[in-house]
């Protein structure tokens, strides 16, 4: 990847840094797709998986991946979302922040094999803050994760079991995942970290 | 810089409703296994109480450790307070043993503002009731019980307020600190606020309160969605504000007759304790119609969310530090 990140930034100047696409929707698609196949493949059936997506993007995720597993292997697949916000690491560094949803279906994850579902994996503390959330919610049997984007830099010892892409960044990009029910159209940018740190991919 | 939740005026309507889809989120983590988070691990709250209370400090001390605070408890009875130790020392005491928030109940009107703006502590400060001012948890938590009750549909009632909800809030009002708070709370939430009471139980300012006032309670109780019944104080009932007790029931007591004139859905409330016989008869009380217990549990949710928003970030995240600009109702 070429680093235009050595071209400085002028806030002023007509898009110095436009994000570029780097995945349209179809892509998303056959990610998820692919993903969906990895995991009957590998839990052999599905039959005891609970997807927990991560608010916001990785509700959706764990959502669109639930329909796709239930496609392929004929049952439907428990699907919910796990909120992190109380276990962050960082949450005395900004301002406390509004909770998201916590829905568990009915069953539990107790002995089940829960798959996290996240937009982008980068530092890996959000996962981290999510394995404490569920060690308070239930004991699965495993705990897998997956991720639309992996973009690297990662801070804790934590790694994706199935990934929709790998996109190598420098720590001054900034990867940013659009999905038609938060966002009104599927696709994900690349940016150049700038005056808005809300796009930050964590 | 300060942050604190002194009164329920100074509460945006953003704010309040933040705290409600807060307490929303936190009144599920009730329904788990393990009812803990790990929030406000490391961090001291301090139970200040310089007046009786059952409820309110157990709901505050519970909600503290649901975030996982470490909570010290402290009465004035049987401590140095009194021996005579002013507010001042006791703060001085406090802030000493590194306390990250102060909830304060005091006999007297203005007593958590004076801690908040001393410079005494550097720690937030939560008013759970002082004098006759203001109790902003309570009326945060009755906005809370309405909601789940009159608004809340599938969403849970998430993101919204209580716009064209009419609440009628009776008895003593000069006296009340809850009532004062939700007042200013449920009106800022979009409700219509009517307060019923004796001529005599009115304060002389009552006049410039965003409600309207009446003095009859049949006249009130057919447009009304939700009826807050307050107690009636006797321990400040030293001066004769009604002449007896039967006349008061009779004219602004509760019971299943007055009840069977509100509306269907109209819930009544009470934020306890409950003089039964006195201001609602046990046949009211005891309806599934009444929130009385609904509000004692939604209380620690709604206390667990003020802690954790003026607690758990670096800054505040409802912006309730004009009131160190405030100067006393």
């Amino acid at each position: 990847m070429d680093d235009s990140s050595t071209v400085p930034t002028h806030p002023d100047a007509a898009d110095p840094s436009a994000p570029r696409s780097v995945l349209e929707a179809p892509d998303i698609a056959r990610a998820l797709t692919r993903i969906a196949h990895e995991i009957v493949e590998r839990a052999k059936g599905a039959d005891d998986v609970v997807l927990l997506g991560i608010p916001t993007r990785g509700v959706f995720l764990a959502r669109r991946l639930a329909a796709r597993l239930r496609e392929i292997t004929g049952h439907p697949v428990p699907v919910g979302s796990l909120d992190i916000t109380m276990y962050r690491d960082d949450l005395r560094m900004r301002p406390a922040r509004a909770l998201a949803r916590t829905e568990i279906p009915g069953d539990g994850i107790d002995g089940r094999l829960v798959i996290l579902l996240d937009d982008v994996l980068f530092s890996g503390r959000t996962i981290r803050a999510a394995l404490d959330a569920l060690n308070d919610i239930g004991r699965p049997r495993a705990v897998q994760l997956a991720v639309l984007v992996d973009r690297g830099h990662r801070e804790l010892p934590i790694r994706a079991d199935y990934v929709g892409k790998n996109i190598p960044t420098s720590q001054r990009e900034t990867v940013r995942v659009l999905l038609t029910e938060e966002d009104g159209r599927d696709g994900v940018l690349l940016g150049v970290r700038g005056q808005s740190p809300a796009a930050d991919g964590r | 810089m300060k942050r604190h939740l002194i009164s329920a005026a100074d509460l945006t309507r953003d704010d309040a409703v933040l705290v409600l889809d807060t307490a929303e989120e936190l009144a599920r983590v009730a329904d788990r296994p393990i009812k803990k988070l790990p929030t406000l691990r490391g961090r001291t709250v301090v139970n200040l109480f310089f007046e009786d209370s059952t409820r309110t400090r157990i709901s505050f001390e519970a909600a503290a450790k649901r975030l996982s605070a470490d909570v010290i408890n402290f009465s004035a009875k049987g401590s140095s307070v009194s021996k005579g130790e002013s507010l001042k020392d006791t703060a001085l005491t406090l802030e000493a043993m590194g306390a990250d928030a102060v909830v304060i109940r005091h006999h007297d009107s203005g007593a958590p503002h004076r801690l908040a703006t001393s410079e005494w502590i550097g720690g937030a400060v939560v008013n759970a009731g002082d004098g006759t001012h203001e109790h902003p948890t309570q009326a945060l938590l009755d906005a809370f019980a309405i909601r789940r009750r009159l608004v809340a549909g599938p969403s849970g009632g998430l993101g919204k307020d209580l716009s064209g909800r009419r609440v009628t809030i009776v008895g003593d009002i000069l006296h009340s600190r809850v009532a004062r708070s939700n007042i200013h709370l449920l009106t800022t939430l979009g409700a219509q606020v009517t307060v019923v009471a004796p001529p005599t139980l009115l304060p002389v300012g009552a006049g410039v309160w965003p409600c309207e006032v009446s003095y009859d309670l049949d006249a009130v109780l057919p447009t009304s969605d939700a009826v807050m019944m307050l107690r009636v104080q006797r321990e400040r009932m030293n001066a004769a504000y009604f002449p007896t007790e039967r006349e008061y029931a009779r004219r602004y007591g509760l019971d299943g007759d007055r009840m069977a004139r509100m509306p269907e859905h109209a819930i009544v409330m009470h934020p306890g304790p409950m003089n039964r016989g006195m201001e609602i008869t046990a046949e009211v009380a005891d309806s599934p119609r009444c929130t009385a217990v609904e509000q004692v549990s939604g209380g620690v949710s709604v206390r667990m969310a003020v802690l954790y928003l003026l607690l758990g970030g670096s800054e505040p995240a409802v912006s309730t530090t004009r009131t160190e600009e405030n100067t006393l109702a």
